[in-house]
Order: C-alpha cells, then sequence, then structure tokens
C-alpha cells in the first residue's frame, strides 16, 4: 500500500485504477483523506461538516463490490460536497444561519447520482451564504482560507473564491479527490482559478437542480471541481442526466465526457473574444491568455478574432436577475416550516425577526435588490429591461457560435486576493465575475483550467466556453491546454505537507 | 433615480426583513451605489428584443397534472420549528 500522502495526492482516474487492481482499499483511501481534513480542516474552514461514520460505510461497501468485480465509475472515490446540495439525514446550511438546524429528508439529484455511482462523501463545504459572493467572506460559518500563498508575503491569508470556496480548498488542499459546486455567476470557475483547480460549469439543463437549495433558478448550475481535466470529466458524467424532478433538466443523452478529453483539436476554431478585458487587469493574465492561444494553434486549431459586444453588460444584467430570482426564492424562508425562528408578536412580526436574524448581510442586501426591481412602478425599468439585454448577450454567444467551436477567455481578472479585499464596496467584489457571468446568463458550457501562475507564484486559470450542450468539445480543448501548460504547482498547505 | 429612507423601509417591508434605522441609511447608501452602477443598461438599445426568461436551450417538458408523490407527514414536519400533530404551528392570526 503507498503512503497515506501518496493516496491523498491521486487523481480520481488514478484512484479508480488502483481500486479496482486492489492496490489499496477504498477504505485506505478514505482513511487517508479523514486523517487529512482532521489535520488541515481546523485551519482551512473548507469543511462545515465531516461525516466520518458515513463516510467509512461507504468506503466498507464499496471493497465489498469492488471485491465482486463492481465496474461503477465512482466506486470508493471520496469527494466533498458543497453544503448546497440537500443530502438525506445531513445537515445542509447553505453557508447560512437561517438553515442552521436543517435537516433534509431527501437527497439532491446530482448527489443521488454520485451515490449511485460509488462515491464515497467526505463531509459538505462551507460557502458564501445562499451562494452569493467570490470570496467565501459571506459564510456564517467563517471564511475559508485559500491553500495557496503568495511567495512574497506567505503570511497573507487569501480567499479561495466563492461562493463554492470550501469545495474548492478542499480539493486543493487534497482533502478530497473532487467535489461539487454550483455556479450562478461563476462560483466555481472563480475559485477553480483562485486554487489551481479545474472548475466546470456545463449547459444549463445538464445537471439537475432538484434538492440544490435554489438562489437564482434560471442561472444555477451544478458542476465539478478536480485536479484534472479528465477528472472534471469522470464527475460531470455522474452528476448529469436527466431528471424529471427538474422541469429544466434536459433529456438529451450523455455523451462520454471522459473520452471526450481524448479528442484532437486540429481543424476546430477557437474564437477570442476582444471584449474580456478589464482596467487594471494585470499584464500577466493578457499574457497567459495569449499564451494559451499559442498553444491552441500548435494544436492544430484556427485562430479566430471575435466580438461579443454585449459582454460589458453581463454583470450589470445579473445584478437584476439575480437578486429578482434570489428575493423571489429566498421568500420561503419565513420561520414556519423549516429552519430557523425568531420569537414575534404575532405572524408578520415573526417572519420579519426571523429573516433579520437568519440572513446575513450580503443576502439581506440582495433580497432588497430583487424586492425593489420586481416592484410595482420598476419592474420594466429594471427586470424587464434585464431580461432584454440577457437576450441580446445570448445573441451574441449564438452568432459567434456559428463562426466558431469555442472561445478562450481568462476566467477572472485577478489572482486569489487577500481576505479583507476587495470588500469596500460590494461592486468592487461583483466585478470578479465580469468574465464567468456571460456563459451563466447564455446557459452555454464553460471550463476553467489552471494554466499558470503570476509573480507571487498563484494560480491562474484560463476559460473555455463552448455551444449549449458540446461540453465534448469543451472537454477536448480544455483537456489541450492543460497538456500544453503543464500546470505541476501545489499549493503550500496540502495533506502532508 | 435615488433611493429614500423610506422607499428603503417600504422595500423591506415588502420583503419581510426587520430593519433599523442606522440599517436603512446604510443600505440606502448601498443600494443607490448599486441601482447607479446599474443604469449603464439603459445605454443598450432593446427596441424590437423579446426578454429572455431563462437559459435553458429547449421547450420546457409538459407533464400529466397528477399527483406523483407524498403521504408522507413525518418527513414533511420532520424540520418544522414548531408543530402541533401534524400541522405547522405559528403565533395566533385569527382573533
Amino acid at each position: 500500500m503507498p503512503a497515506v500522502t501518496e493516496l491523498t495526492d491521486l487523481t480520481i482516474a488514478q484512484g479508480r485504477d488502483g481500486l479496482r487492481a486492489r492496490e489499496f482499499t477504498a477504505v485506505d483511501l478514505t482513511l487517508a483523506h479523514l486523517h487529512a481534513i482532521e489535520a488541515l480542516n481546523p485551519r482551512l474552514n473548507a469543511y462545515l461538516s465531516v461525516g466520518h461514520a458515513q463516510s467509512m460505510e461507504q468506503a466498507r461497501a464499496a471493497d465489498v463490490a469492488l471485491a465482486e468485480g463492481d465496474t461503477r465509475p465512482l466506486l470508493g472515490i471520496p469527494l466533498a460536497i458543497k453544503d448546497l446540495f440537500c443530502t438525506t439525514g445531513v445537515r445542509t446550511t447553505a453557508g447560512s444561519k437561517i438553515l442552521m438546524p436543517f435537516v433534509p429528508p431527501y437527497e439532491s439529484t446530482v448527489t443521488a447520482n454520485l451515490l449511485r455511482d460509488g462515491a464515497v462523501f467526505l463531509g459538505k463545504t462551507n460557502m458564501d451564504e445562499f451562494a452569493m459572493g467570490s470570496s467565501n467572506m459571506s459564510s456564517y460559518y467563517g471564511p475559508v482560507e485559500n491553500p495557496w500563498k503568495r511567495r512574497q508575503d506567505p503570511s497573507a491569508v487569501l480567499v479561495p473564491g466563492g461562493s463554492s470556496g470550501g469545495s474548492a480548498a478542499a480539493v486543493a488542499a487534497r482533502l478530497a479527490m473532487g467535489a461539487t459546486g454550483t455556479d450562478t455567476g461563476g462560483s466555481i470557475r472563480q475559485p477553480a482559478s483562485f486554487c489551481g483547480l479545474v472548475g466546470v460549469k456545463p449547459t444549463y439543463g445538464r445537471c439537475s437542480r432538484w434538492g440544490v437549495v435554489a438562489f437564482a433558478s434560471s442561472l444555477d448550475h451544478p458542476g465539478p471541481f478536480a485536479r484534472t481535466v479528465r477528472d472534471s470529466a469522470i464527475l460531470l458524467g455522474s452528476m448529469s442526466g436527466h431528471d424529471p424532478k427538474d422541469s429544466t433538466s434536459a433529456d438529451v443523452p450523455v455523451p462520454d465526457f471522459e473520452a471526450a478529453c481524448q479528442q484532437s483539436i486540429k481543424g476546430l476554431r477557437i474564437g477570442v473574444p476582444k471584449e474580456y478585458r478589464s482596467d487594471g487587469m494585470p499584464g500577466e493574465i493578457e499574457t497567459l491568455w495569449r499564451q494559451g492561444v499559442g498553444w491552441l494553434r500548435e494544436a492544430g486549431a484556427e485562430i479566430v478574432d471575435v466580438s461579443l459586444p454585449h459582454t460589458k453588460y453581463g454583470l450589470a444584467t445579473y445584478y437584476i436577475i439575480a437578486p429578482a430570482e434570489a428575493s423571489s426564492n429566498l421568500a420561503r424562508y419565513d420561520g414556519v416550516r423549516f429552519g430557523l425562528r425568531a420569537d414575534g408578536e404575532d405572524l408578520r412580526d415573526l417572519y420579519e425577526r426571523t429573516r433579520a436574524e437568519g440572513f446575513g448581510a450580503e443576502v439581506r442586501r440582495r433580497i432588497m435588490i430583487g424586492t425593489y426591481v420586481l416592484s410595482a412602478g420598476y419592474y420594466d425599468a429594471y427586470y424587464l429591461r434585464a431580461q432584454k439585454v440577457r437576450a441580446l448577450i445570448l445573441r451574441d454567444f449564438t452568432q459567434v457560435f456559428e463562426k466558431v467551436d469555442a472561445l478562450l477567455t481568462p476566467t477572472a481578472p485577478s489572482a486569489a486576493f487577500a481576505q479583507g479585499e476587495k470588500m469596500d464596496d460590494p461592486i468592487t467584489m461583483y466585478l470578479n465575475d465580469l468574465f464567468t457571468v456571460p456563459a451563466d446568463l447564455a446557459g452555454v458550457p464553460a471550463a476553467s483550467v489552471p494554466c499558470g501562475l503570476d509573480t507571487d507564484g498563484l494560480p491562474l486559470g484560463l476559460q473555455v466556453m463552448a455551444r449549449p450542450f458540446d461540453e465534448e468539445t469543451m472537454f477536448a480543448v480544455a483537456a489541450t491546454l492543460e497538456r500544453a501548460a503543464g500546470f505541476s504547482a501545489l499549493p503550500t498547505l496540502r495533506a502532508g505537507s | 433615480m435615488a433611493l429614500d429612507p423610506a422607499t428603503v423601509r417600504r422595500i423591506a417591508t415588502l420583503a419581510r426583513i426587520r430593519m433599523d434605522d442606522a440599517e436603512v441609511t446604510t443600505l440606502a447608501g448601498e443600494l443607490n451605489t448599486i441601482l447607479g452602477w446599474i443604469e449603464q443598461l439603459n445605454e443598450v438599445d432593446i427596441s424590437n428584443v423579446d426578454p429572455l426568461t431563462g437559459a435553458a436551450h429547449m421547450a420546457l417538458k409538459m407533464r400529466e397534472d397528477v399527483v406523483t408523490d407524498g403521504g408522507y407527514p413525518a418527513a414533511v414536519l420532520y424540520n418544522a420549528p414548531d408543530r402541533i400533530g401534524d400541522f405547522f404551528a405559528v403565533p395566533k392570526v385569527v382573533e
């Protein structure tokens, strides 16, 4: 049996092969991760809860199945689950105080699919409250520390990005082989970029939203985090599929995403949209982007300069539509049927005190914006206008995908920043999602791939976007970038370090 | 269009969030900053554009209008902050 530290360094593909070859057991693999969590989680705060007994039970069951020759794709693979996915009998908080007492009596479709395929769940990961944030600083349960450190300033505590910050930190620090996340405005891809991981937001409708605590229903996309493109493809393959319980779940076949990672990109047309730049974006991100373009050209792709003229309106559009949907979705937290209740003089007072006490500042702010833009007299000026601009943003993508097969852009306009930075006003924080929001508004698949380091030694990601339901091209391009970049840097804080 | 404290208070009432005067003042400032930034959408020509409600690249499926699930009050009530028998309990609403 390899040393414990080696087990936590394995990719999912390697872990799967090792388990099938009986080089180690699922119990060995799970224990290695549980020990790593015990050692590092008190500092990182990546997990909100760890399910030791349940994880070991699942691992033992996996070993029995493996001995019988069972070849389910994730059999015995230990994963982390964002605390936005309902898990039967396991507390699910969405990073909020208002859901502190909530224990779902049902399983989300995505986690049920992972369990069906044999995965072991290590625990539930920290996140921005109700997935509203880009730094994990809005979690009621405290911030998450990014396991990466600045070379010149190793004592600075950096954020892992958000909202899926706990999932990203856990996978980067080798506290899980992979994780689930959700992406509404960039909440998988931005933390993937900040933590040196692959993060995938599939096509809207590819992964069921059933049992995922709702933030903005027309924008919420479940997806995976992993340390390689191939691993992310394996995870997405399990997470995907039609679900009658989600009316927007797509009834389309799930292709072999893992096989797509081997496809050549020779002859593919890759678009480089000129609008994916921002004021103050570090030159090294621009340089990395150009380098990525070069790698794809060398692999035989044809590079095409393209324009998505409404890109710059994506964020403002998002900050009308997402809060509007959130204000409606979060109306259910009223202290009556589940979650926190604050006592009141009458029912109305109970609602108002429960929601004031249960929601954090960012969530209250977004509910207020959403309520305002949907209110009588302002609906047309804000909400309806935003829906029309959203149509134009989708049209940009539709038109550009008539000319190219995929797009290459930076994932985020900066590397990971320190806790406390960018907190001066909400808009500075919102600007993190400048390059990720358009794919959410349009529903097109997008992946972030770690491609290099900045001068501080922090990871930077490049983003690949493709046509709706053409994740195969997205994976082929992402895997090509990964091979060319040869990203092998490791975070300072990780299992065994 | 700037939000005054009275409007903020009215939105808070619509949103059912209790708010003290200090928070109303802070939020009025923050919301005005955000709404001011959102004003940039006014420069987009949206004439003859239909609103887009969602990102689903397909038609929504129809289903039979029948009951397919239910019949487990214990699970439904499991997370209730307060209950009486098989009912959610709230403060008295009818005098």
